[in-house]
This record gives C-alpha cells, structure tokens and sequence, in this order.
C-alpha cells in the first residue's frame, strides 16, 4: 500500500545540454493521532496570485499599492452602466508564462465566465473568472522539504479572474467603507489537486510557488500586501484511503473537506490546517458527519468558524460573460514565451550542486531569489565556487540580515567580494584578515587590493620575518619554552603570541611549521 | 425542467430583487414559458459543432497593460448614496 511513499522518485531537468537525474524521497504523510485511532491530513490549495501588471484585468486604471482610496477606478471598475471590459494583452502573457513555469498544458481557447454574488466590494455584481475553460491546465510543482526529500504536488488548473475591492468594518459603527482600488486587479488562481498531505507540506507548497512566480517575474509574491493568498482545502482520512484515492482518482476514498478562507501567512497557514484537522477527527471520532463549507481561521482564538453567510450565497449561476469573446491565444506566441522563460528553481539549484560541488542545502539557500543566485554566479565566476558559497551564505548574508537588507541593497559588489576572495587564495591576507577587510568593505567601500595595500593588512610571507618574530618570543618567555617541549600542545600559545606580534599578518601555516622547528618538537 | 414557487422566491432572492409572495406563482409560470421555449433548441443535432460565440468573425479586442485611466473620485462617487472620506459608504457587512 505504501508504494507511494516508500519508492524513490525521479524526475529530468536540462542542463544546459545534458540532462540531470533528481532523485527524491516522498515525505511521509502528517498522522494524527485521535482517541481511536491514527487520522491522515489530505490538503489541496486554492493560490490566488496578483499578476504583477501596470494596469488592471479589463481596465486602465492603475494596480499600485498603497494610492489614495478609490484613485485607481475606472468607470469599468466602478461598473458604471455600458461599460465594457477590454482585457490587458500582457495578464494573459503573465498567465501563460506562469503556466509553461509549471510544465503546465496551455490552452489556446480559454473562455470569461460570471461568477455572480452581491458583496459591496463588487460593483458588478458579478466577478469575472474563467471556470469551464481555464487558459492552463495540468501542471506540477516539485515541493522540496529537506535535502532529498520532495513531493511532486500536481496543478489541476490556472484561471484568470478579477480580484474584488476591499471593506473596512472598522471606520464607522454602522457602516463599512469600501475602497475599490483593488476591485479588477487581475490574479491568477493556482488549483493544486489534494496531494499536499501535513501543515508543514502545505507551507512549502506556497513558499516554491511563490519562489517560481518570483522567478518568472509574474507575481511580486507579496503576501503582506495580499498580493498573494490562499485558500486551504483540508479533509481526513484513515491511513491508506489516500492511496485509494491516487490510484483512482474517485474522491470517495477521501473525507468531506472544509476550505479556510484566505490566508496570507506561511504560519497561519499551518496552525489553520492544524486546528481544522483535530476539529474534523473529533467530530468523526464522535459518530458525527462533517459538513462541507466555508471557514474562516481566527489566529486569536486559534479556532475555525463558519462563514455561514457564504454559504447562504453558493449559488453563484455560473454562466459565460457575454462581454467577452473566448480567449484565443496562438501556438507561435507561447513557443515565444516559452523561449523566454529564465531557468527554474530546480534547474538552477541543480546546476549549482552539479557544477559548483555545492551541497544541496547550500545550493537551496542561493537558489531561493534569482537575485542571490545571480550574486553567486558573479563571485563563483572567478573563484572556487564552495568558496563562493561560503563567503556568500555566512558572511555576506550573515552581514546583510544583521542590517536588515536584501541582496539587491548589498554594499558590498559581487566584484568586491570576490576581490576580497581573490586575496585569501593568493595568499596575500589571512582568513582572519579577510573578515576585517570584508567589514571594511561594507562599511566604508573601496577596492579590496587597494585596502590591504594601503592599509598594511597583508599577510607576512616572508619567512625572515617570521623567523625573526618567533625567535624573539622563544627568547622573551624561556619558562613556557620549558612547558612546551614537555607538552608539545603548548606550541599553540607561541603560534598565538607570533600572531599578536604581527598583527595577525603572518602566514599561519609558515608560524606553525617554524615553531614547531624551533621548540624542537 | 419546471420551475416551482419556491425556486423562483430563491432565484429572486439571489437577484435581490424583491418579489410578493402573491406574484410568484406568475414569475414561475413566465420562467417556465421562457424554458419551454429555449428547450425546443433540444431537438437540434449540435454534435460535431463548434459553439458560435459571435455572429461575426470577431477576435477579442486587448490593450496594452498602461495605465490610461484612474485618479477620477468625483466622477466615480456621482451616483453613491454615501460617500465619507474618499469611501463608498455602505450599511454594515461584517463576517
């Protein structure tokens, strides 16, 4: 029965022209232990992404964030009587690319259709979504969960849709305001089928795609803005039903779910899955049914509840927007979005490990923003690319997070820090020299050579001089010379002392050799 | 397909549109007319037929993603009932 999990799996990326294996190891389901017996989480997503464009979906007004309330509203948003929907070329680009980013069927005939509900935040009454022909079909994304380990979750479809305006319940006693900045932003909504299977699994389903959209420049991935939200479908089963279900496809084999509204946190996220998991379990392990609706996740009192005044508008009368011609696309125009896609998460951190020797952790930690990627490439151009690595991940970033920057507000150029590298291999500074020139280099800029070379930060090869700094510390401390030829892990106190009398510019290597020759030891 | 009393208040409700119960057994009665008369499209073979979408060969019209239109509030608030610092203002809805 466990064959889905017990096998090793393996998929092909190109690299450049040679083709890499990944082998991975499916993760193990979440279990939950209820009073009975062992229960199994069965989680699909529902992702909505805001399409990173100027305008919105079927209007000229503006989608940035943060404008004064109802400045960005054309009369088509505000859905003033006659006006007409026209759809923005460049959504549907951002639609298509997104969907060859999943390995994605694309549809060339994709088609409106009216969703319709009376909320106040949607004028029309109605949201224009695309539910019986999607613009993308099947796809997947490769869920990564520890080195080795990662689940390939299966996309159902891509649609594009108008996002609604926002209520503010809080202005006013007896009022809500709306502001309709947002209404008819154009999002995609991602459908995952029900193969993300524990709380942990489900953040990092959000955390890769959100990574791909990155890459693909088609979503900011901001979720703090609401750029990017989700919806969570959570159900239980008895161990092996999924299995069932996998072979089948038949949903029976599978619980009654519930979808948690709206979520914009990776923690939220996992807490609501949690608690709606134990919420299903205990009402199953006590002879009861669970309904499915809508809910709502509440981090402060760490429960779900029921959007009951959802679920009395459900009917939404589906029917196609005869506003809108069907969506016909041509093969040739996504052959050349295809062509211009930039190499992939997987892809990338693939060629990381296999040309560069990077671990596959490291390899994730560059991988995570193309613009970290493009930094390590830079400095991993000129030098040892494990080298690179570190200086990269544990200073660099070590240095950024303390300032609280992103690598695009680096101080520090991928031709500094290679500078920098450039003279630990020489042999010109030692490691230890390298982190103050590093500092110094963040600080206050320069040319790393230039630095060392003002500065008198270069490391004392000449072995004369070292020779002569040992010589004198042998001369000035005869007892501890005594102590060291009885116990010759001693020599570590005259290499130190060499160091502090050099300013720490002597080769360590050459102190090393020559006190350890002239101890006699 | 017949359409009851209860499922024309229920499509009515949906719609918003408020109905006396004393007239919905006419609204059912008209639905009823109308699906009667769309049913009759039934017996036409469509098997191996495109869907016509438009009744001339008309691509869908796109623009340009730039911004053209926007910073116009007065003009958008014209027809609102209540309008309060830069807000649609509109009776409480709350989760």
């Amino acid at each position: 029965m466990s064959r889905l999990w017990l096998c090793r799996k393996a998929t092909k990326l190109a690299i450049g022209d040679a083709m890499l294996d990944l082998t991975y190891e499916t993760p193990k389901p979440k279990v939950i232990a209820g009073a009975k017996h062992d229960w199994e989480l069965v989680i699909g997503m529902e992702v909505h992404a805001q399409i990173s464009s100027k305008a919105k979906l079927f209007s000229g007004a503006s989608t940035k964030f943060g404008a004064e309330p109802n400045a960005n509203v054309a009369f088509v948003d505000a859905a003033m009587p006659g006006m007409l929907p026209v759809i923005n070329d460049f959504c549907i680009e951002q639609a298509v690319r997104t969907g060859l980013g999943l390995k994605a069927q694309i549809n060339l005939t994709s088609a409106f259709d009216r969703k319709n509900y009376f909320y106040p935040d949607l004028p029309q009454g109605y949201q224009i979504s695309q539910l019986y022909h999607p613009i993308v079909g099947e796809g997947e994304v490769l869920v990564d969960m520890e080195p080795g380990v990662a689940r390939l979750v299966r996309v159902e479809r891509i649609h594009i849709e108008q996002d609604a305006g926002k209520s503010i319940h809080d202005m006013d006693p007896n009022m809500s305001f709306v502001d309709l900045n947002r209404t008819g932003v154009a999002l995609m909504e991602i459908v995952s089928r029900p193969d993300i299977r524990g709380p942990e699994e489900a953040a990092a389903y959000v955390i890769k795609l959100r990574q791909i959209l990155r890459y693909l420049g088609t979503c900011d991935g901001n979720m703090q803005n609401g750029n990017l939200r989700a919806d969570v479908n959570v159900s239980v089963c008895l161990p092996g039903q999924y299995e069932k279900y996998y072979e089948t496809q038949d949903f029976s084999h599978l619980g009654t779910r519930c979808e948690i509204k709206n979520m914009n946190s990776m923690r939220f996220i996992q807490q609501a899955i949690d608690v709606e998991a134990k919420r299903q379990i205990s009402i199953l392990e006590s002879g009861g049914k669970v309904v499915q609706e809508t809910r709502l996740y509440d981090p402060d009192k760490g429960e779900t509840r029921s959007m009951r005044s959802k679920e009395e508008a459900h009917d939404y009368r589906y029917f196609p927007d005869p506003d809108l011609l069907p969506l016909v696309i041509e093969q040739g125009w996504v052959d050349d979005i295809a062509a211009s896609l930039p190499e992939l998460p997987d892809a990338k951190r693939a060629r990381f490990i296999s040309n560069f020797g990077l671990s596959e952790y490291d390899a994730s930690v560059l991988t995570a923003e193309t613009a970290s990627a493009d930094f390590f490439e830079q400095v991993a151009a000129e030098h040892d690319g494990k080298i690179a690595a570190n200086w990269v991940i544990n200073e660099l970033f070590g240095r950024l997070k303390k300032d609280d920057l992103e690598i695009t507000s680096s101080p520090v150029s991928p031709a500094q820090l290679a500078g920098v590298i450039g003279l630990i291999i020489s042999g010109d500074i030692s490691g230890k020299i390298a982190k103050d020139l590093f500092e110094i280099v963040y600080t206050e800029g320069g040319d790393p050579a230039q630095i060392v070379e003002d500065r008198g930060m270069k490391q004392v090869t000449d072995t004369g001089a070292i020779e002569a700094a040992v010589d004198q510390v042998i001369a000035d401390n005869p007892a501890q010379v005594e102590k060291a030829k009885a116990n010759p892990k001693l020599a570590g106190w005259f290499v130190g002392q060499v160091m502090k009398a050099t300013g720490g510019k002597a080769n360590p290597k050459a102190v090393n050799q020559l006190v350890a020759a002239k101890l006699g030891l | 397909m017949a359409i009851d009393t209860e499922t024309a208040a229920r499509v009515a409700k949906l719609a918003r549109i408020k109905v006396e119960d004393s007239d919905l057994p006419a609204l059912a009665g008209e639905f009823n007319a109308i699906l009667g008369f769309i049913e009759q499209l039934n017996e036409v073979d469509v098997s191996g037929i495109e869907p016509m979408t438009s009744v001339t060969p008309m691509r869908l019209k796109r623009r340009v993603d730039a911004v053209t239109d926007g910073d116009q509030q007065d003009k958008i608030r014209a027809n609102a009932p209540d309008f309060r610092e830069g807000f649609f203002a509109v009776p409480k809805v709350v989760e």
